[in-house]
């Protein structure tokens, strides 16, 4: 592989400037309020990495999000957008909490790989949902996963409210087996890091070599890149489009499955979060690479941890949001960058 | 059973059920018109939900700092209308992915109001009140039983949602530039080719989905509330999509859609007050995803068939 290509390309360069540009137009915001950027971002900045509590806090923000990266990542490598996994990460917890109750007379050899399997299960038959209705039925990817995001919701809601409710009055499941719980590394105060950014770096790995590598990422690749070719090459699209919706809702029910057996030990809800809308942006700016989006994941990760750290410095953390829409429009409308750039290029020509 | 049918009568003789369905449909009637606009010229827009939210915003920021709910309305459509051109611009002149585009304009507007609403009202969560779009009084019919309870005070943008199916019909289906629109939205080379001007009818289009999905969103702050709540929309946005979807791109498809879902809300609503029912909290989530599973089952073709506009959602970009 040459390096200098695979670095900077124009891809690459597209993520670079949108961050960058996001991050100066936030720098005018706070002039305008009247706060000093320097001072914010140093404070974002130390929030982030300042002390231990905050790198351990980042990385396993960043635990969940490198899988809700790439589960949406994997789908835009299939010409799908998987808006829907926030749904997915609600509905594999749930199943992986499920199962955590029920291993408790197990080993953690296998109560653990259990636990993720269901979760990747339960994230995977909910995406594939959406597959089939697409491959089959013709309904758009967007509007099915948006409605199963909020049926996923309301299935939450329901049973920490009701049969896996734990005694109390709490909306919140029974606390799982102590057998199907990731052991933490290391705990600073009341923050632990736990094994589950493991789970994490693994699946970048499988993910690249399922992509580069077997006849599954190529088929898929081939369906996102041109259906009808592909099809014409004697790759069956509606397979394929189940599969990839399958494989990509996997992925974000892993990430749900991380939150119950490496954080908080038990099912909460609906409580997903951005998860899913946070892994939109990081596909984007990772631009679909594994690589990419385990960067791109750290990078919001740091943004969002800092962030309580710049709320203190003066700067409301909603600021974090406005930059990850930014970067997101400026991916979309990647041609105001191209267009910039072709005219900078004249300018210095001239 | 005897006591579920009961309390569904008691659901369906009451006013309150009839009027709330109404108030419920308001919203989103308003912003799945701006949905029909903008699809019927080709561009999808899913960021309803971010343009509502940001209408909602700028009614309860213009009626704070003006006293008058007016001048709220009139900010929050213009913030509606800056939305809905950044999209415009992109997913027109840019040819920008528009799902990811709209994507991009629904976090810019969380952001966007939740910053602002730390900012300029000190906390997060909920602005001050302010004054709301006073009620049409209709005076003594009021007094009509029944339907007097039902419409004799309802807010003006319920007479504003119904107003604009109207509008939007009759010019769709039956104006020169609503042809243009539709021709646009379903073969833009051949409208080109006729002289029509593709960009400009699909801005006009755009910004008309601002327009109408801004004063859905107003609806919710200053309707009757008086005041801005972090993501009130709550996803009402999506719901107007798919009442759009649900009723084929046509502006009075698209308010029964919203009728229905509007509805069910009510519906859920009042019977989780029914007594006789005696129903523990946790039923109102099995009933609150019943809209979300008729939109699939609609959505996959399984009742009747819905169709897109043919060029919807792609870019057109002119040889």
């Amino acid at each position: 592989m040459n390096i200098k290509k695979y670095l900077l390309n124009e891809k690459v360069i597209i993520s670079l400037f949108s961050v960058l540009i996001s991050l100066v137009i936030a720098a005018i915001v706070m002039i305008v309020i009247g706060k000093n950027p320097l001072v914010a971002y140093a404070a974002l900045f130390y929030g982030a990495f300042g002390t231990k509590e905050a790198i351990i806090d980042n990385i396993m923000k960043a635990s969940p999000l490198i899988l809700t990266g790439l589960a949406v990542g994997f789908g835009f490598r299939a010409g799908l957008f998987n808006i829907g996994a926030n749904g997915q990460v609600i509905i594999g917890a749930l199943l992986s909490a499920y199962v955590g109750t029920l291993v408790g007379a197990y080993p953690f050899f296998l109560s653990i790989p259990l636990v993720m399997i269901a979760g990747m299960l339960g994230g995977a038959a909910w995406a594939a949902i959406a597959g089939w209705l697409k491959a089959y039925r013709g309904a758009h990817e967007v509007i099915t996963t948006i409605m199963l995001n909020y049926v996923a919701t309301f299935i939450a809601n329901y049973v920490v409210n009701g049969p896996f409710q734990a005694p109390g009055g709490v909306p919140k499941s029974p606390s799982i087996a102590y057998s199907a719980q990731f052991p933490n590394i290391m705990s600073v105060g009341a923050t632990s890091l736990s094994t589950i950014i493991f789970v994490s770096l693994a699946a970048i790995v499988v993910i690249y070599v399922i992509i580069q590598r077997t006849t599954i990422g190529y088929e898929v690749k081939a369906v996102g890149f041109n259906p009808y070719a592909a099809e014409y090459g004697g790759i069956s699209i509606g397979k394929n489009v189940v599969l990839a919706m399958a494989i990509s809702g996997a992925l974000a029910g892993l990430a749900g499955t991380t939150q119950v057996v490496g954080v908080y030990g038990r099912y909460f809800g609906a409580l997903s979060g951005s998860m899913g809308f946070d892994g939109i942006t990081i596909a984007l700016i990772g631009q679909n690479d594994p690589i990419g989006i385990a960067l791109a994941a750290f990078l919001i990760s740091s943004i969002r941890t800092g962030s309580n750290q710049m709320q203190i410095a003066g700067v409301p953390k909603d600021l974090v949001v406005i930059i990850q829409g930014i970067i997101i429009f400026l991916v979309a409308a990647n041609r105001i960058i191209k267009t910039i750039r072709i005219r900078k290029r004249k300018e210095a020509e001239a | 059973m005897n006591e579920w049918i009961q309390a569904i009568l008691n659901v369906f003789t009451n006013p309150t059920f009839y009027k709330s369905t109404l108030t419920q449909s308001t919203p989103l009637i308003l912003a799945a018109m701006g949905g029909v606009f903008s699809e019927t010229t080709g561009v999808t827009n899913i960021a309803l939900e971010g343009i509502m939210l940001m209408g909602a915003f700028g009614g309860v920021m213009g009626s704070y700092f003006t006293g008058n709910p007016w001048y709220g309305l009139a900010l929050g459509t213009f913030f509606g209308l800056a939305m809905a051109a950044l999209h415009a611009w992109a997913s027109i002149k840019y040819g920008a992915d528009q799902i990811i585009s709209g994507t991009a304009l629904i976090l810019l507007a969380q952001g966007i109001t939740g910053f602002a609403l730390v900012e300029l009202f000190g906390q997060p969560g909920s602005t001050d009140l302010v004054r709301s779009i006073p009620l049409v009084d209709l005076g003594s019919f009021k007094d009509v039983p029944f339907f007097g309870q039902i419409f004799g005070n309802l807010s003006p943008f319920v007479y504003m949602a119904f107003a604009s199916v109207i509008f939007g019909w009759i010019l769709i289906y039956k104006t020169k530039l609503g042809l243009r629109m539709r021709s646009v939205g379903n073969n833009p080379e051949a409208a080109d080719t006729l002289g029509i001007n593709v960009y400009n009818v699909r801005y006009f289009g755009v910004i008309m989905s601002g327009l109408f999905a801004a004063l859905g969103g107003a609806y919710l702050s200053i309707g009757e509330l008086g005041q801005f709540t972090t993501n009130m929309t709550n996803g009402r946005g999506f719901i107007a999509l798919a009442a759009m979807i649900i009723g084929n791109w046509n502006p009075v498809g698209a308010m029964s859609a919203s009728l229905l879902f509007g509805g069910a809300t009510a519906f859920n609503n009042q019977l989780q007050s029914q007594s006789v029912l005696n129903l523990s909290t946790n039923t109102q989530y099995i009933f609150g995803m019943i809209p979300y599973i008729i939109t699939l089952i609609v959505v996959a073709g399984f009742i009747g068939k819905s169709r897109a506009p043919s060029a919807d959602g792609i870019p057109y970009i002119k040889e």
